[in-house]
């Protein structure tokens, strides 16, 4: 590609992605495809049972154990503890058990093919204790297994004053809304490598997002300092949150066998165990009390706002919270009031899952405004016309909007490249008599990009610009490329900067030992937040070369900036945007730098013999800032629409004894590409000050919509609510014959 | 363990292995790892590879269920097989254009799911597309972009 110096600049194009020829010819490389001299393989012998005691480990006697190398609790060098938030969760048990997936002893040698035999030859004997499966028992205290009241965390949301509004309100209308259990499923399973030694320290090469969490929690783990802890991503097959957190587990557990044993040590999960061990997105129960005028008014939300977090503390926190400040929407409210709960069970625990608590109370609050707009007897759309959030307008965490926001707009243009009105109607008709229903539903809804609250500035991101010899740039973030383009739409931020080709601009290998601390990659931060940073850190790359006084272009000065004075680089930190405060007691203020608004129109067809229920139609309407790649911008909205079918009509996660009982891929389904409904794509930018090139974050968006227009459709369609996903048929079937 | 003879990308190799031994490992062993393991039974496409028995066309198969004694003999096509040289297919090409690929894990297979579909379908429509990677999960895309890819491969190689 040529452009060098383009003046239109690189942000706003559909760029040939930097990942995309290794990807397409095989060549990229996962962890899984790499190997080294002498390497084990490891795995992981876990608990059978969901709650109980310890009593003892048994190794049959069949098995040669003195080829292979054996790591329980008592090996680990520094603290027994996977550190993320809190240290609730052991690297390994060595007492008590809470949850079925526990891990409990680890195994490595040489040929993978005598490990299986070997895990089965170890036998736990534990004590069983009852366990905790719903959130109503943990709430009831049916057992406590977690803390004195097996909250894991709670927040008091509370603007304005909802009691004082229920006796003058015109109508005060109650619901509640579930959602189940999702697993991430990203294609490339979960998987490390790891060389140990206490003269070397600890490197481990994986599958991940944070490469600075895994570090952090190998620390502690082998009481190492940083410099001894080396972290390096390598291609990540898919993250979607799921690498988030668990990824510091078997960074661990394959460190403890390398350091243990001497040599490199590689466990690989297959599908059943990262399906059955790793997190999934926290199922939820949420209450809506709304007090609404005749006119159609929101006076006062009352939201109890509750997530099963599983046995540990793990993010939970972070998840609620992010659930807690979408759970009223993009409305105008005076009176908001959210009680929120994550609450300890004994299921493995859940944790990051695109939306991160966002697309469970966003569905409560889609489902529950339909319900609210039929006792008002307001078409739904009228009704969140009403109520939508405006410039100027405080939302639940009295955060000002502080830019322009049109979702009236949104909703015209979303209905009429939908035709939704003439489908309302059309579609009454032709059901009648039909055995195949169709509906069409939509949702209106908002996502806070980057951390919530003060979280940016606690984290307080660095990210590096560097010059290379060559006249281009090298940029350094921890951020991973894990699908979402980020290796692209970060370079094209810094060669619009540095006024220099896109095809000079690379992303260094994110390895904790060349590149500072960006922070994690989650919460739509990458682009906005990070890629800020990239934006900042070149412009003063590129000030610094203009200040040393040499001519020419930026290419041409570096280079011979550094033939004088040696390397180039800058390092730039985050500071928030002017005029931002959040007050973590009270949970009011500024909860995020931007948000993106969106209207999601789905259209479905429900067989009513089967009760299969399909998506036919989805158009996703959003407002994102800036858009920085259309085709990478583009292709996350698809997928993660694509998630949030799944999400709502067919990813069941079923559970028996404390464990998943379908971790399978041919037992928990998909969409797959017969599945998927043409999905149109629409964007409305604009441009947010504080974002590079005016973008916002995008990531997450996507999944937040299609479950509660989808549930809305298929009411549409039918008849009767939908206040439960996933609406599986036997949940359809149950719907339709209980309403006759 | 046995020795077996298959031809990888036209050139044979003698690999020493079980029976039994999923196709998968022994290629992955071998360095073709391109072929990608996702779920181990068949589910999701990502260990697909196309292959000819003796005197067959070749078929798309997951290589994670098919025992290296079965294709023994047998010519196989991997990813690594499929652009010559710097010169990519037609389908990767138009896979890199569309943004066919984001993870990049299921792209080795749905690659050659989609060359399997044009060496039988030269002109498909857009459900014989859908039809043919239905067996190749993506969780990234949600496939919109493999199809608008695949699609227009078959435009470049008429």
């Amino acid at each position: 590609m040529s452009g060098s110096g383009d003046i239109d600049g690189w942000v706003g194009r559909s760029v040939p992605r930097k990942d995309g020829v290794a990807k397409v010819t095989g060549q990229a490389r996962y962890v899984d495809d790499i190997t080294m001299p002498h390497m084990l393989y490891g795995v992981t012998v876990r608990s059978s049972v969901p709650r109980g005691r310890i009593k003892a480990i048994h190794y049959s006697d069949k098995i040669p154990w003195e080829q292979f190398t054996i790591v329980t609790a008592a090996n680990i060098p520094g603290e027994n503890v996977i550190y993320l938030l809190m240290g609730d969760q052991p690297c390994l048990a060595s007492r008590v058990i809470n949850h079925s997936q526990e891990p409990i002893v680890l195994l490595a040698h040489s040929d993978k093919n005598l490990l299986e035999a070997a895990r089965g030859g170890v036998t736990i004997e534990v004590e069983p204790e009852p366990g905790v499966f719903s959130i109503e028992d943990s709430l009831e205290q049916k057992e406590i297994v977690w803390g004195s009241d097996n909250i894991l965390k709670q927040y008091h949301m509370n603007k304005g004053d909802v009691d004082s509004v229920w006796p003058s309100a015109d109508f005060v209308v109650e619901g509640e809304y579930r959602t189940g259990a999702q697993e991430q499923l990203y294609i490339e399973n979960n998987g490390m490598i790891a060389t140990a030694s206490p003269a070397e320290g600890v490197t481990v090469w994986g599958s991940m997002q944070c490469p600075y969490y895994v570090q952090k929690a190998l620390m502690r783990l082998f009481a190492l300092p940083a410099e001894k802890v080396r972290v390096v991503a390598a291609v990540t097959g898919g993250g979607f949150g799921g690498k988030e957190e668990y990824p510091s587990m078997i960074a661990g557990h394959a460190a403890l066998l390398a350091w243990k044993s001497g040599r490199p040590v590689k466990m690989i999960y297959d599908r059943a165990e990262d399906m059955a061990a790793t997190t999934k997105r926290h199922p939820s129960r949420t209450r809506h009390r709304t007090a609404v005028s005749r006119d159609g008014k929101l006076l006062g939300m009352d939201i109890e706002f509750t997530l099963d977090g599983g046995a540990y503390a793990t993010l939970s926190a972070v998840v609620l919270s992010r659930g807690t400040i979408h759970a009223a929407g993009p409305y105008r409210c005076p009176n908001v009031r959210v009680h929120a709960r994550a609450v300890a069970t004994n299921y493995p625990p859940h944790g990051a899952f695109r939306g991160f608590g966002a697309p469970q109370s966003i569905f409560a609050l889609e489902r529950h405004l339909n319900k609210v707009a039929a006792v008002v007897g307001l078409p739904p759309e009228e009704l969140r016309r009403r109520n939508f959030l405006h410039q100027g307008d405080l939302t639940s965490t009295g955060q000002e909007v502080r830019e322009p926001v049109d979702l009236e707009g949104l909703l015209d243009r979303a209905f009429s490249a939908t035709d939704y009105r003439a489908k309302v109607q059309s579609f009454a008709r032709s059901n009648i008599g039909s055995r195949i229903k169709r509906g069409i539903g939509f949702a209106t809804f908002m996502h806070g990009a980057g951390f919530t609250g003060s979280g940016e500035e606690y984290l307080a991101s660095i990210v590096g610009v560097e010059a290379t010899a060559d006249g281009g740039a090298k940029i350094l973030v921890a951020a991973t490329e894990m699908g979402q383009g980020s290796s692209t739409t970060l370079a094209q931020i810094a060669a619009d900067a540095l006024g220099i080709s896109f095809d000079r601009v690379t992303v260094a290998e994110q390895d904790t030992a060349n590149v500072p601390n960006s922070g994690p990659t989650v919460a739509s931060r990458t682009c906005m937040v990070v890629g800020k940073l990239v934006e900042t850190a070149a412009l003063a790359l590129k000030a610094k070369v203009a200040e040393a006084g040499i001519a020419g272009d930026f290419s041409t000065a570096s280079a011979a900036y550094i033939k004088i004075h040696g390397p180039l680089r800058h390092f730039a930190k985050y500071a928030a945007p002017p005029g931002i405060h959040w007050d973590d007691q009270s949970y009011q203020g500024d909860a995020y730098g931007a948000y993106a608004w969106a209207v999601y129109v789905a259209e479905v067809a429900v067989d009513t013999l089967t009760y299969e229920a399909s998506v036919t139609d989805f158009v996703a309407l959003q407002e994102v800032g800036r858009v920085i790649h259309p085709r990478v911008a583009a292709g996350q909205i698809e997928g993660g629409v694509a998630q949030g079918i799944g999400y709502a009509l067919y990813e069941n996660v079923q559970w028996k004894d404390g464990r998943m009982a379908n971790n399978q891929m041919t037992n928990y389904i998909m969409p797959t590409a017969a599945d998927v409904p043409p999905i149109r794509v629409l964007f409305a930018e604009t441009p947010y000050a504080y974002g590079p090139g005016g973008a916002k974050g995008i990531g997450e968006l996507p999944i937040d919509g299609p479950a509660p227009a989808i549930a809305n459709a298929l009411e549409n369609a039918l008849g009767v609510p939908f206040d439960e996903i996933p609406a599986t048929p036997e949940k359809i079937m149950t719907a339709v014959r209980g309403a006759r | 363990m046995n020795t077996f003879s298959l031809v990888v990308n036209g050139k044979r190799i003698s690999v020493e292995a079980w029976p039994m031994a999923r196709l998968l490992d022994v290629l992955r062993e071998n360095g073709f790892t391109g072929t990608k393991e996702g779920c181990g039974e068949g589910e999701c496409g990502a260990c697909s590879v196309l292959m000819a028995s003796r005197g067959e066309a070749r078929k798309l198969v997951n290589s994670c269920l098919v025992p290296v004694a079965q294709a023994a003999g047998a010519e196989i096509t991997t990813i690594e097989g499929i652009a010559i040289r710097d010169e990519l297919h037609a389908v990767q090409q138009a896979f890199i254009d569309h943004g066919g690929a984001q993870c990049g894990i299921c792209t080795p297979g749905m690659v050659l799911a989609a060359i399997q579909l044009l060496d039988k379908t030269p002109q498909p429509n857009s459900d014989e597309v859908r039809a043919a990677v239905a067996g190749n999960l993506c969780r990234c895309t949600g496939y919109i972009k493999i199809f608008d890819a695949i699609l227009d491969a078959c435009k470049r190689m008429r």
